[in-house]
């Protein structure tokens, strides 16, 4: 109960900074949906030039991208970790967080916290709406059901992927890290991954399992029979690499020592 | 003058040094680029199935294509937008204006200390790397190497200029966080790093030539992987040329009407 009224009192102050910047809101909201776009961009392109990725056509990939959305929404809305280690390792403001009794982690979510993005998954549904119905996809009732629960563990998978490389910088005085450095690795999940060889395969299934931010759980959508069985492992991977995430946080928090200044 | 100009080179010795320090991200950047090399080399082995050219592209030149691109990447790519973004918003902006140097001139010093450290330790070795991993052929003609090294410090100039002008919107939007991640991607999408310019519908492709984006990848690879050739080599360089004295003007006019506007926030 505790922690739901933390998310209400955030909330409102979140509310009330936006509205003191409110041009800045449609900035955000604008260049959010023109990178979105760019991505949907070089969908139409290549299919510009064949018919087909590794079997699959165009729609079907426009319909795991509109998938991915979803997930992704929820992901930069909820769980914003881009500045962490410059705001709060370099500048020491975690020395202000671990002051306070609730969960560190969680008050850093919601200090940056960013609904506007969440305008991307709704997005991604009308996405998968208009692509599943070229495809003449039959919509049943437990897409709806199955549907919350894939997004929500893929966006888990996200979350403890991204928790467990910020976590480094606990070790690592690094201004960057190398998050920036994976910003393109997250998009190829979104693609047949059947198309790369046996090792790209692996990683984007295991390592760092993008491909169950997209292609996989889309595929149960979709009907794509040869993937139903990782369609189904989403929920595990979800719950598994949160929980390497937040082990590898909570030991990269004690060791912190705050900043020299 | 003599003194002014050993303080710009020792930003560009500073930024170096600082940069070794933190070599070791760099070991798995270049790790994270041969996959990013990857994914798009065997993306393109699958659209391209049985075709024999795909928008004046071969299947081999493809591939080299895509290896030079994302390693000159590797060397162009900086975060300065970023830079000066937080040094607007922290206020510490204040203090490099009354310092006696020109700021956004020190960024793009830093910016090619930065680069230089990039060139030397990530392209190079990324470049032999992929050499190893994927089917890329070099030039044989040296003036195709000129050419690409002449043109590749001009896609870090043009690249530069625009993280500057993207970072100095922070002086008229608060947050300009979303901004620079359209920037980053539009870059990476109109600069034919994920899709050379010529494969783009007529009309979008028409769009490109008139803007700075295919002057930072397209135009360079397409003298390395030999498409570019002779004479021509001139022409796209002049192409690069025009966009570098063309951008100095929008930040020139930035740059000024952000010193009026300069507000700090908070504290």
């Amino acid at each position: 109960m505790y922690y739901i009224g933390l998310v209400f009192e955030y909330l409102k102050n979140y509310m009330k900074t936006r509205l003191t910047y409110r041009a800045d809101f449609w900035v955000e909201v604008i260049s959010d949906l023109m990178t979105q776009a760019t991505n949907l961009v070089f969908i139409f392109v290549v299919f510009g030039h064949t018919d087909s990725l590794g079997g699959w056509s165009e729609a079907e990939v426009i319909f795991v991208y509109g998938f991915f959305m979803v997930p992704y929404g929820l992901f930069s809305c909820f769980v914003n970790l881009w500045n962490f280690g410059d705001r709060y390792i370099v500048k020491g403001e975690m020395d202000r967080i671990l002051t306070r009794p609730a969960y560190n982690l969680f008050q850093i979510f919601l200090e940056n916290v960013d609904p506007p993005s969440l305008i991307g998954s709704l997005i991604g549904v009308v996405i998968m709406i208009a692509s599943g119905g070229q495809l003449g996809l039959e919509f049943m009732w437990w897409h709806i059901p199955v549907m919350l629960l894939f997004s929500v563990s893929a966006m888990l998978i996200y979350s403890g992927v991204y928790i467990t490389l910020t976590s480094v910088s606990f070790y690592s005085d690094s201004p960057t890290g190398i998050i920036p450095l994976l910003y393109n690795i997250q998009n190829y999940g979104r693609y047949p991954v059947t198309i790369y060889n046996r090792f790209i395969q692996v990683l984007l299934t295991w390592i760092l399992p993008f491909a169950f931010v997209g292609v996989y759980p889309a595929s149960l959508f979709l009907g794509r029979t040869e993937m139903f069985h990782m369609a189904w492992l989403t929920p595990v991977m979800g719950g598994v690499f949160l929980a390497i995430g937040v082990v590898s946080w909570n030991i990269g928090v004690k060791r912190y020592r705050g900043a020299g200044s | 003058m003599r003194p002014m100009l050993s303080a710009y080179t020792d930003f560009i010795r500073i930024r170096f040094l600082t940069m070794l320090a933190y070599r070791v991200n760099y070991y798995s950047g270049i790790l994270i680029y041969m996959l990013n090399i990857g994914v798009y080399y065997f993306t393109w082995q699958a659209i391209y199935g049985g075709k024999g050219e795909i928008g004046g592209f071969t299947a081999s030149q493809m591939t080299t294509y895509v290896a030079v691109s994302w390693m000159a990447r590797a060397f162009y790519f900086n975060n300065l937008d970023r830079e000066i973004a937080t040094d607007i918003r922290d206020g510490s902006i204040a203090i490099q204006f009354i310092r006696p140097y020109n700021y956004l001139f020190v960024k793009m010093m830093q910016g090619f200390g930065e680069g230089l450290f990039r060139f030397l330790l990530f392209m190079i070795p990324g470049m032999a790397l992929a050499l190893l991993l994927f089917p890329v052929k070099l030039p044989s003609d040296p003036v195709a190497w000129i050419g690409f090294l002449v043109m590749l410090f001009f896609s870090f100039l043009i690249n530069s200029q625009l993280n500057i002008l993207t970072g100095l919107a922070a002086f008229f939007v608060e947050n300009n966080d979303g901004l620079m991640r359209m920037k980053r991607v539009v870059v990476d999408l109109f600069s034919g790093l994920v899709i050379p310019i010529s494969l783009f519908p007529g009309w979008l492709s028409g769009i490109m030539q008139w803007l700075p984006f295919q002057a930072i990848t397209y135009l360079p690879g397409s003298v390395f992987t030999g498409r570019t050739k002779g004479t021509g080599i001139l022409d796209v360089f002049g192409i690069q040329l025009l966009w570098f004295f063309g951008l100095l003007l929008p930040i020139y006019l930035m740059w000024r009407a952000a010193r009026k506007r300069l507000f700090v926030q908070g504290g």
